[in-house]
């Protein structure tokens, strides 16, 4: 029963996880070069992070496919963790970019905030390639304690320091559910690596006081993940710490720390408990329904649009959930192709939001949108495509997420998840629709007061490009999530 | 003479870690509570590794357990610099008072 451990670590193993360690100690040299030089190097800071990003991301693509375990079967790497780490990489890089006009701004522009967001991908990065309960708690942990200080960063803000508080409550709960699911997990199992839980529960020994402990565990477990991903019924914390972050925090927490949150979900239901399959897809289903449904009506009377990408996150992440309630490797699939065209949808929608800047200050109202398209007619047009491609509008980037995750639900025969997320998506499509209505057909309301900075209109432009014209070619994102979701099986 | 055995263990450590649950949940006066309740769910947790470690005879619950120790230390450090941030801001940290954004 007692797992191998290995006593010293051979070279080949720093190799494996080098994209992380590129991270940790890309973060660290960064913070002395913020210590030593003062505020005014956090422009120099940013810039050097998202190069760690960027030499990371290179690092990820160029390791070997084949699934390679490292550190005592601690960390692995596979293509699945490498799709997902590249898209992790990729939103945290944007947003960090992203960042820049809007911190120097409001006069948060302090080194910390680069560094915090270096640690936090580092802690996806590990959850992403987890395959130890210690290491997936962990990586967890590395992510959710820089994304506390993240939501209360801007200190003077008393809206933002709530965020923080709330985000810092909940997310110890949520932690501390999910640790006690792995300490019966452990206890139950003899064990705390994915493949021995697995073989654990494949065993003729398996006693049914010992499955029913497990499962015991497997609950605690989804609780505490389903909260990473904000799903319903543990979705709380979403609208509030989004309304009230700084909003380029908001747009980061939107993209990379779901991905990851996600990426886990997958890896810590599929890799150790396939035996369990039934029993987890019970309620994988019950909380991706009840995300969608909540995501699409509660949005409904949101006037705040940071308080709408909330549900519409909430509801988007209800969506992925119908892949891995499928439990198929066509689930899995759907669910990286989804992360992938939602992180493209949700970083241009909030360049957009980033741009509603008037003289007196950021706006961040629905009415505030009214008559974008007289006056600032490019930019309607772009949010235009975005909200069409939330709402899943073919042909759109968002409308084949939807379809490839709903085909793996019909293929698993879950009917009725299907029906209900189709109905919610049409129902979800209101609000989205609605923000086109009140750029294009309201009275105009007073210009936003500053043009968008060069690298904002690249990356919006990328991402309007990206979901408008996915459907010419659409084989390599499905090609390389299919050889990624393979990995898992 | 009564032995104390594992499902002892793990009676303690799930009452310990309801407490801590319905402390967050019930608690509407101050913000400090709740962090005591967080600690009070992680040590529950950590009864549980210990036990399940010693009835394993498997020493990664132990390691485990220290792990969650470090990251606890880490955490309140964390909570207590954004409540100090929150209190210089609001001037009082009842938790009913913690309302800015609703809906």
């Amino acid at each position: 029963m007692s797992q191998q451990l290995n006593s010293d670590f051979p070279i080949p193993d720093i190799v494996v996880a080098l994209p992380e360690v590129i991270l940790a100690v890309g973060g660290m040299a960064l913070l002395m070069l913020g210590v030593f030089r003062g505020d005014r190097s956090t422009r120099t800071v940013s810039w050097l992070a998202v190069l760690t990003f960027l030499i990371a991301a290179v690092v990820v693509i160029q390791q070997p496919g084949d699934r390679v375990v490292a550190f005592g079967s601690t960390f692995v790497v596979d293509a699945f963790s490498k799709f997902v780490k590249v898209l992790v990489l990729l939103g945290s890089s944007v947003a960090l970019i992203m960042s820049h006009g809007f911190i120097r701004s409001e006069k948060i522009e302090r080194f910390e905030f680069p560094i915090l967001i270096v640690f936090a991908t580092l802690g996806m990065c590990m959850m992403v390639s987890a395959n130890d309960l210690i290491s997936l708690y962990m990586g967890i942990e590395l992510q959710s304690l820089a994304l506390y200080v993240l939501a209360a960063f801007n200190r003077d803000s008393l809206r933002s320091t709530e965020a923080g508080l709330k985000y810092f409550v909940l997310g110890a709960l949520s932690s501390g559910l999910l640790l006690y699911g792995c300490s019966l997990v452990y206890g139950f199992s003899g064990t705390t690596t994915f493949e021995g839980i697995a073989l654990a529960l494949t065993s003729d020994g398996a006693s049914s006081a010992q499955n029913i402990g497990l499962i015991f565990g497997l609950v605690f477990l989804t609780a505490g993940l389903a909260f990473k991903v904000s799903a319903v019924p543990f979705h709380m914390w979403t609208p509030d710490v989004y309304e009230g972050a700084p909003t380029p925090i908001t747009a980061f927490f939107a993209g990379a720390p779901k991905m990851a949150a996600m990426a886990l979900f997958v890896r810590a239901l599929v890799g150790p408990f396939p035996d369990l399959t039934p029993e987890w897809q019970q309620i994988i289903v019950f909380i991706s329904i009840a995300s969608m449904l909540l995501g699409a009506f509660a949005a409904i009377g949101q006037t705040n649009i940071k308080r709408l990408m909330a549900y519409s996150s909430i509801g988007h992440m209800g969506f992925a959930l119908v892949g891995l309630a499928a439990g198929t490797e066509d689930g899995v699939r759907g669910v990286l192709i989804y992360l992938a065209i939602y992180l493209a949808m949700t970083i241009g929608t909030f360049v957009c939001i980033l741009s509603m800047r008037r003289t007196e200050g950021m706006v961040e109202d629905i009415d505030d949108l009214a008559g974008l398209s007289q006056t600032k007619p490019l930019m309607a047009l772009s949010l235009l495509i975005l909200m069409f491609s939330l709402a899943g509008i073919p042909p759109m980037a968002g409308f084949f997420a939807k379809f490839y995750v709903f085909l793996a639900a019909i293929q698993a025969e879950l009917y009725t998840l299907a029906v209900l997320g189709v109905l919610s998506s049409v129902v979800g499509a209101f609000y989205y629709i609605r923000i086109v209505k009140v750029m294009y057909f309201d009275e105009p309301a007073e210009a936003f007061a500053y043009p968008m900075s060069g690298e904002m209109r690249v990356i919006l432009f990328g991402s309007v490009a990206f979901t408008a014209l996915f459907f010419l070619y659409p084989s390599l994102l499905v090609a390389t999530a299919t050889s990624a979701a393979s990995a898992l099986f | 003479m009564l032995e104390i055995g594992l499902g002892h263990y793990l009676t303690v450590a799930a009452i310990l870690f309801t407490l801590g649950v319905f402390g967050i949940f019930l608690n509407q006066k101050n913000v400090i509570i709740i962090l005591m309740s967080i600690e009070l769910m992680l040590l529950a947790v950590n009864i549980n590794l210990v036990a399940f470690s010693t009835h394993l005879q498997d020493l990664v619950g132990q390691v485990f357990a220290l792990f969650v120790l470090t990251v606890a230390a880490a955490e309140a450090a964390i909570g207590l610099a954004v409540l100090v941030v929150y209190f210089r801001n609001r001037g009082t940290i009842a938790v009913q008072d913690i309302n800015q954004m609703r809906g």
